[in-house]
């Protein structure tokens, strides 16, 4: 266990949690909670996140294991992409044969 | 026949009602935000499994009472719910030794049930067995976090189970009810899956690092009717609405 000396040492740790809501799609991420451990982690969610039906599968990662873009490289990060439409494939003409894409 | 088919039935409902109420305590009281979730959703369940259990032992006996009328409105010594499960809820560590003890037992009982002779039971068992497998899961864990933690938490789980193991012995006993439902092929005669039982709770305890407590004469006597004082208690708040407005509806 970390032990930094300080009160923040006896809290449980953050998870993050991300649910599938039916096969085929994928894990979205819905919310998160304080638990002791992965196991723990999986079945708080379980209680809290799906009590409606809301998933099939569950991910918990452990918060501090996400690597966050900086907010303040916005500019940098995502403005330049701003200018370029023709990415998008909306230029392009789909042959008859293909129904949805 | 009939008549035991009832009891067997109100025995079967009884243990999940009253633990439903006792969890239902923890609501807003629970330890965490997350296992204050948990508890209810478990009561939830346990509430759901009575639910149908009464309203198919009220269609056995054919005396008109609904769900409600056996929930609410019977005496102390006409409830047959397990002794273990109307004990006061103690500390969250006592809450789920208790769930743990109680929901291997279950597991155990429903699997037996699925292929009862009456397929309404069966199905009841069928749709049970899943909720009760996620309690057993759910407590196991905390037992073996809990005793196999520190100093303090090892020692209040080692008394929770102290305190608990004397009612465990009520879990296994059959009567002629017991037995001759068994035979009929609508129950199942509990002292045939104690082993079964046993293996899981030893093994569990085992992992948590505590000691089994060794079995006392003491046997409880709730299926028969005869409960502990704490019951006269929880029939009071149970009982409080269906008592003071008779026939009210949700």
């Amino acid at each position: 266990m970390m032990n930094t000396g300080n009160d923040r040492s006896k809290e449980w740790p953050l998870w993050e949690i991300f649910i599938r809501a039916r096969n085929g799609l994928d894990h979205k991420h819905c919310g998160s909670l304080h638990a002791p451990d992965a196991k723990a982690a999986l079945q708080s969610a379980r209680d809290v996140f799906t009590r409606r039906q809301e998933g099939v599968s569950i991910w918990a990662v452990r918060a501090e294991n996400i690597c966050a873009s900086d907010p303040d490289s916005k500019a940098e990060m995502f403005d330049p992409a701003e200018d370029k439409i023709y990415r998008h494939p909306t230029f392009y003409k789909l042959p008859k044969e293909v129904d949805n894409m | 026949m009939t008549n035991q088919h009832f009891i067997y039935l109100l025995r079967l409902a009884d243990s999940p009602l009253i633990l439903a109420q006792r969890l239902s305590e923890w609501c807003g009281h629970g330890p965490v935000l997350e296992e204050d979730l948990a508890l209810s959703n478990m009561a939830l369940d346990l509430i759901g499994q009575a639910r149908l259990l009464l309203t198919h032992a009220g269609r056995v006996e054919s005396r008109d009472r609904d769900e409600d009328q056996l929930a609410f409105l019977r005496m102390e010594n006409k409830y047959r719910n397990l002794t273990i499960v109307e004990l006061p809820n103690g500390d969250f560590g006592q809450t789920v030794t208790r769930n743990f003890l109680f929901s291997a037992y279950q597991v155990e009982l429903w699997k037996r049930l699925q292929i009862s002779t009456d397929t309404e039971l069966a199905a009841i068992a069928a749709k049970s067995i899943k909720e009760s497998t996620y309690h057993l899961s759910h407590s196991a864990e905390w037992v073996i976090r809990l005793g196999d933690g520190t100093e303090e938490s090892h020692l209040r789980m080692q008394t929770a189970l102290d305190q608990l193991w004397p009612y465990s012995a009520e879990l296994f006993t059959s009567d002629d009810t017991d037995r001759s439902m068994a035979e009929s092929g609508i129950g199942v005669d509990p002292s045939a899956f104690k082993t079964d039982w046993q293996s899981t709770v030893s093994q569990v305890i085992g992992e948590a690092t505590l000691t089994l407590p060794a079995d006392t004469p003491f046997v409880s006597s709730g299926k028969a009717g005869q409960h502990s004082e704490h019951m006269g208690h929880l029939l009071g708040e149970l009982q409080y609405l269906q008592r003071t407005f008779p026939g009210a509806q949700w």
